[in-house]
């Protein structure tokens, strides 16, 4: 493994890493693009926000209103400056599912005649490797609007086919909304390119960012996108916090989706007026401890540099790459070259039920994802009902990839296959 | 193995060779169920008659477990009184909710006592309780219909 940085010593700030699993093993995590693994960094810098520093944000004349205050909205800062954004942008959320929702639910609240109402008519697109969070929020927003679904075809070998682009993004389109990764696939779309197509007919893009932004530099500005989410728990930082951003001229364009405190300019019986962004978007005494830890993270994947962790992802998938092609009766879910292609690899064990395989594996360490994986569309595209999926992030080595597949084997000769 | 407690050689074996596998034309009910964290799916087609379970069939697709454990209540409820394949139903089911404490009364539950190891691995209770689920589904339905 060439010294990008030593994931074995990377393991070292992970407490979790200590754990023994079952069969007497040590833990081999591939199972990050579900979550990642928490540095002590962020369990740190959560605890201490609750020992030293806890109150409610943007309240309270006290000393510990003001620390708290400053320590998340300097967790917005490092968010913006992560994603090249500007700070204001940067909305914290639950996570990623309520950043989609949020986005949609707000259009879906646009006033008649606002440039941002979806109506009867008008088009959203999407792709079928898109998560459940990033398909069924627009099939609720077309159901309650009259808007219709289209959507871009994965091709066999896990790429979506733009062959029909623009066509599909027709002058009706007011929403196109794609993942930048697909959590199955490994895929990486070429969101530049789709946005600009997107934008040239008055279209909304909307990036689904979960698998992207923890794995490699992701910039707001660079990609011409309008609206970006993705959630903190993939990107070693806490459960329970996500990101929306959009840019400022939507956010000042946009009705609000939750209402309540916090979110507001002035209040009176019968009615009220929004804050600027992104308190606007953020009703209620938000989730501050997580977002500080959400700010640690950042801290962290920075001191490792993205550059370097994208560098060190694609070097651990073309090792694995090359050792699945070795294997017999194991077939990859996706690409199987590494353009445009991230640290996801989905396969399928022919005559052992991905449960079957993810138990196996077990016993020896070895922590995958087994099912669907929230993308039952893509699972019935591909005439499969699941995938078992090894996803590798900055503290898996070759040796994780080594047990791996070892561990395939020893399923195929457990299962006798 | 901790492995060799979840798949005895009988879960292997109806896995290899389920019994009712194979959807008969004729039902009291057809119910379909699936799992929706692995996507596991299964159609299940009764006939009840007087009181008894006087056919069942199945398909469906999904893992060892779910699999095995279909074919084995298939074979342990046909031809059973309702009320005696709930009986088996309940304790079945209590034996998946016993977290490895319970292996099983071989009496009444027979093959299915090899799936006790299952109890111990919570994630997969679901799978060995979804053709048991689907039976009982069929059996209310069938009352329905009959107006029992």
């Amino acid at each position: 493994m060439s010294k990008i940085f030593d994931p074995v010593e990377v393991r070292k700030d992970f407490p979790i890493f200590s754990k023994v699993m079952r069969g007497n093993s040590r833990l081999v995590y591939l199972d990050s693009g579900a979550t990642s693994q928490k540095p002590r960094e962020v369990l740190d810098a959560e605890r201490e926000f609750y020992e030293k520093n806890n109150a409610a944000v943007h309240r309270g004349s006290h000393l510990l209103a003001e620390e708290a205050s400053a320590a998340y909205e300097g967790a917005r800062q490092k968010v913006a400056n992560f994603i090249g954004a500007n700070v204001d942008d940067v909305i914290f959320t639950k996570s990623a599912t309520e950043s989609l929702n949020a986005i949609a639910y707000s259009l879906g609240n646009s006033k008649p005649g606002s440039r941002y109402e979806i109506k009867s008519g008008d088009r959203i697109v999407l792709s079928e490797m898109e998560h459940h969070a990033n398909l069924i929020p627009w099939q609720q927003l077309a159901k309650r609007t009259g808007a219709e679904l289209a959507w871009f075809d994965v091709d066999s070998n896990g790429r979506l086919d733009l062959s029909n682009a623009s066509e599909l993004i027709n002058s009706r389109t007011k929403i196109v909304a794609l993942t930048h990764q697909s959590n199955v696939l490994g895929t990486i779309n070429p969101v530049s390119e789709i946005a600009a197509i997107a934008h040239k007919v008055g279209a909304l893009f909307v990036l689904d960012g979960c698998q992207s932004v923890p794995h490699f530099p992701v910039n707001v500005q660079s990609l011409g996108i309008d609206f970006l989410a993705f959630s903190g728990h993939k990107a070693v930082g806490p459960t329970g916090v996500g990101v929306l951003w959009a840019k400022a001229e939507h956010l000042a364009g946009m009705e609000p989706f939750l209402f309540g405190g916090s979110m507001i300019e002035s209040v009176t019986m019968t009615d009220a007026t929004w804050a600027p962004a992104p308190r606007k978007f953020e009703a209620g005494v938000p989730n501050m401890a997580q977002a500080v830890g959400l700010g640690a993270a950042v801290d962290y994947l920075q001191k490792l540099g993205m550059a370097n962790v994208a560098a060190h992802d694609e070097e651990l998938t073309g090792y694995a790459l090359e050792k699945f092609s070795a294997l017999s009766g194991v077939r990859i879910i996706g690409p199987k070259d590494l353009k445009d292609r991230g640290a996801v690899i989905s396969f399928v064990v022919e005559g052992i039920h991905p449960h079957d395989v993810g138990q196996v594996l077990d016993q020896y360490g070895v922590a995958v994802r087994t099912g669907h994986h929230c993308a039952w569309p893509l699972m019935k595209k591909f005439g499969i009902t699941g995938t078992t999926r090894a996803s590798f992030y900055l503290y898996n080595d070759f040796q994780d990839i080594d047990i791996l597949i070892d561990s395939i084997d020893r399923a195929q000769k457990y299962f006798k296959v | 193995m901790e492995l060799d407690s979840l798949y005895q050689q009988v879960i292997l074996d109806h896995y290899k060779n389920p019994k009712h596998k194979n959807l008969n034309e004729s039902y009291t009910a057809q119910v379909h169920h699936v799992n929706p964290s692995c996507g596991d799916e299964i159609t299940l087609n009764i006939q009840v008659q007087a009181g008894k379970v006087a056919g069942i069939s199945w398909d469906g697709v999904g893992c060892s477990i779910s699999q095995a454990s279909t074919s084995i209540m298939t074979e342990l409820v046909l031809g059973k009184d309702i009320e005696n394949a709930f009986e088996i139903l309940g304790e079945f089911t209590d034996l998946m909710q016993s977290k490895g404490t319970k292996s099983g009364d071989e009496e009444v539950l027979e093959d299915a006592v090899a799936l006790a190891g299952v109890s111990k691995f919570p994630a997969r209770i679901k799978c060995a309780l979804l053709g048991w689920m689907a039976f009982k589904d069929a059996v209310l339905q069938s009352k329905d219909k009959l107006g029992e």
